[in-house]
């Protein structure tokens, strides 16, 4: 167990930060840092996908000098997957943001439990 | 190369141009786009179904020009395509009975944006139920996502924003886990097309390699599609996200979009880990018990609900859990089972919804039961599909949902012996639930009105599109309850295609 965690040192990381991104994401009642919490959790997943297709004292896969033996390069799969992702985290930030913005509009906060209790009160009026 | 072959791919981009063609365009052509292209796909699925049934076995498609294992695939049984026709159609039908709500509640220079929604929405179903890769899956799968909160969102209530900010928290948790999974599955096998990880997967196991990893892969990937479907504790956001939007969101929303997510887990089962280590790994048991749970106390809460979109919303929560208790049988059957739930519940549900719908508009647009009283009278036709919609969720014989519980009952009998007591008598109780509260807003939708009131002598009638859209469900509703056998034994053979 010891040596294997320091080894994989980068998707341990990866790991603590998802639970810290997901923990955030779950349990906070503020929309902003639910929105925070989204983001960690995601750039967590990309640190894993990035740490697993690096090796070391390769260079990225863009071809250089016209080289195309693939021993020179890194695994471009993973590198593909992160930015397929990063475009997916970005629009679902954008959506986030846009709902917080109308919450806002309509009940002058951000904190989720005050929003319900203030919609509550609006509706027996 | 067979021209039908290309009609998986083409029906997902047909949906997608016509979205993007929606944009500019105003709510009426919106409409008219979305529903010609919802009804070409529903053909083209119809004839892929014919196909594949034709031929036998299954197609690949390959996307792109680079072959597998570096390429994007689409694949096609019968499973697939039968369950693309029926999504297909239930969207189109969803569409069509709820045309009038869409226009008088979508705000007016917004309406071609929830027909945009709707596009997209098919189109990531049809992506997630055909896609051969796991990561496409997952990018669809957040597509699906986004177009879902978007249709919940349109409207702009309080309640509205509230229910999709839930919705948005809890689906964004389970793609969150449901991608960590896809990254660790990713880092021990090295592929991401479901043939070639299936491969890797054995190999893995036979070595006895990776046993931990694999069992955190297997548990992430099956809790995160279970959150997104509304698996019983996850359920909190589906009442009010189906009470308090629009009623073909609703429709749509209960019947396709969750089961898409347990389309996606259990093709996971079959093509990517293998149902034997699926088996083996004890998570069935799990979903099994929450299954159960979910039966009981989704069926509790549509008895204390005091409107009738939250009972109908309610309800779903019980078929979900209706769903994931024939997985956790972890018999063939269970599974048969299960997909033609997922089948019965979307024909169901979307005429549920719709009839509450025309029952509440016959009844000044109130939703509580009381002013639902003597609706069935005023609006005749969507009091017989609301009666026709109950019937079948109770289990009445010659309806789709009777089919349902007796092949629950009968996998039950062939699961695992302590298995079988738990699963009829929840089935059983869970039965009696549902008559309790969906017969008695039958009898209460045909009581007489004794003390009139404004809206009681209204007489509702509703557009053509409606009419037409609720006579199809109900046919559908008795199709599948009279010629359930044929359509069975497609299911399992198109189970048995997934292998």
């Amino acid at each position: 167990m010891g040596p294997n965690l320091w080894a994989n040192a980068d998707e341990v990381a990866a790991v603590i930060l998802f639970g810290v991104g997901f923990t955030t994401l779950l349990l906070h009642k503020n929309m902003i840092k639910k929105i925070i919490g989204l983001n960690i959790m995601d750039t967590a997943v990309y640190l894993f996908l990035a740490a697993m297709g690096y090796v070391d004292g390769r260079l990225a896969p863009i071809v250089k000098d016209g080289i195309t033996d693939t021993q020179w390069y890194i695994n471009p799969i993973p590198s593909g997957l992160v930015l397929t992702g990063i475009v997916v985290s970005v629009s679902v930030t954008a959506l986030m943001l846009s709902l917080t913005i109308r919450l806002y509009r309509k009940y002058h906060s951000l904190d989720l439990d005050e929003i319900l209790i203030r919609m509550q009160q609006e509706e027996q009026r | 190369m067979n021209v039908v072959q290309n009609f998986p791919c083409f029906s997902i981009v047909l949906c997608m141009v016509a979205g993007i063609l929606s944009t500019p365009m105003k709510g009426k052509d919106a409409k008219r786009m979305t529903l010609t292209a919802v009804t070409l796909v529903t053909l083209m699925s119809l004839v892929t179904l014919l196909y594949v049934v034709s031929t036998g076995e299954s197609f690949v498609y390959t996307m792109g020009k680079y072959p597998a294992p570096w390429g994007n695939e689409i694949r096609a049984g019968i499973l697939e395509a039968m369950l693309a026709t029926v999504f297909a159609l239930v969207m189109l039908c969803s569409l069509l009975g709820g045309m009038d709500h869409i226009f008088r509640t979508v705000e007016e220079d917004k309406v071609n944006l929830y027909f945009i929604l709707a596009d997209l929405l098919l189109s990531s179903l049809l992506a997630i139920i055909y896609t051969n890769d796991l990561f496409t899956g997952y990018v669809f799968v957040e597509i699906n996502t986004i177009a879902a909160c978007g249709m919940i969102m349109i409207r702009r209530s309080g309640r509205s924003l509230i229910a999709a900010t839930r919705y948005m928290v809890m689906s964004l948790i389970g793609s969150g886990l449901f991608l960590i999974g896809l990254a660790m599955l990713y880092d021990i096998t090295g592929h991401l097309l479901m043939e070639n990880v299936h491969e890797s997967m054995e190999r893995l196991v036979e070595a006895g390699q990776y046993q931990i990893p694999l069992l955190v892969i297997i548990s992430v990937i099956t809790v995160g599609l279970a959150i997104k479907s509304g698996l019983y504790p996850f359920h909190s956001w589906m009442p009010d996200a189906y009470g308090y939007s629009t009623i073909s969101s609703s429709a749509i929303l209960s019947g396709l979009v969750s089961k898409s997510y347990i389309i996606l887990l259990i093709k996971i089962f079959y093509r990517v880990i293998g149902f034997d280590i699926i088996v083996r790994s004890k998570i069935v048991n799990v979903l099994f018990v929450f299954g159960l749970i979910g039966m009981v106390m989704g069926s509790v809460s549509a008895i204390m609900a005091k409107d009738i979109y939250r009972m109908i919303a309610y309800s779903s929560i019980a078929q979900i859990g209706y769903v994931y208790m024939g997985i956790g049988l972890a018999t063939e059957a269970g599974m048969v089972a299960a997909v033609f739930h997922i089948l019965t519940h979307a024909v169901t549900k979307s005429l549920l919804f719709l009839a509450a719908k025309g029952l509440n508009d016959a009844s000044g647009h109130k939703r509580i039961f009381p002013a639902l009283q003597g609706a069935a009278f005023r609006n005749p036709l969507a009091g017989a599909a609301f009666l026709v919609g109950s019937l079948s969720m109770v289990g009445i014989p010659m309806l789709a949902g009777f089919i349902s519980k007796l092949l629950f009952a009968v996998a039950a009998l062939g699961a695992g012996s302590n298995k079988v007591l738990i699963t009829l008598i929840v089935l059983a109780v869970s039965t009696i639930l549902n008559a309790v509260y969906f017969l008695h807003t039958v009898i209460r939708i045909y009581t007489p009105v004794q003390t009139p009131r404004e809206f009681t002598n209204i007489h509702v009638r509703m557009s053509m599109g409606a009419v037409a859209a609720v006579y199809c469900l109900i046919i559908l509703n008795f199709g599948m309850g009279l010629m359930s056998q044929p359509l069975t034994d497609l299911i399992q053979f198109g189970i048995e295609m997934f292998a």
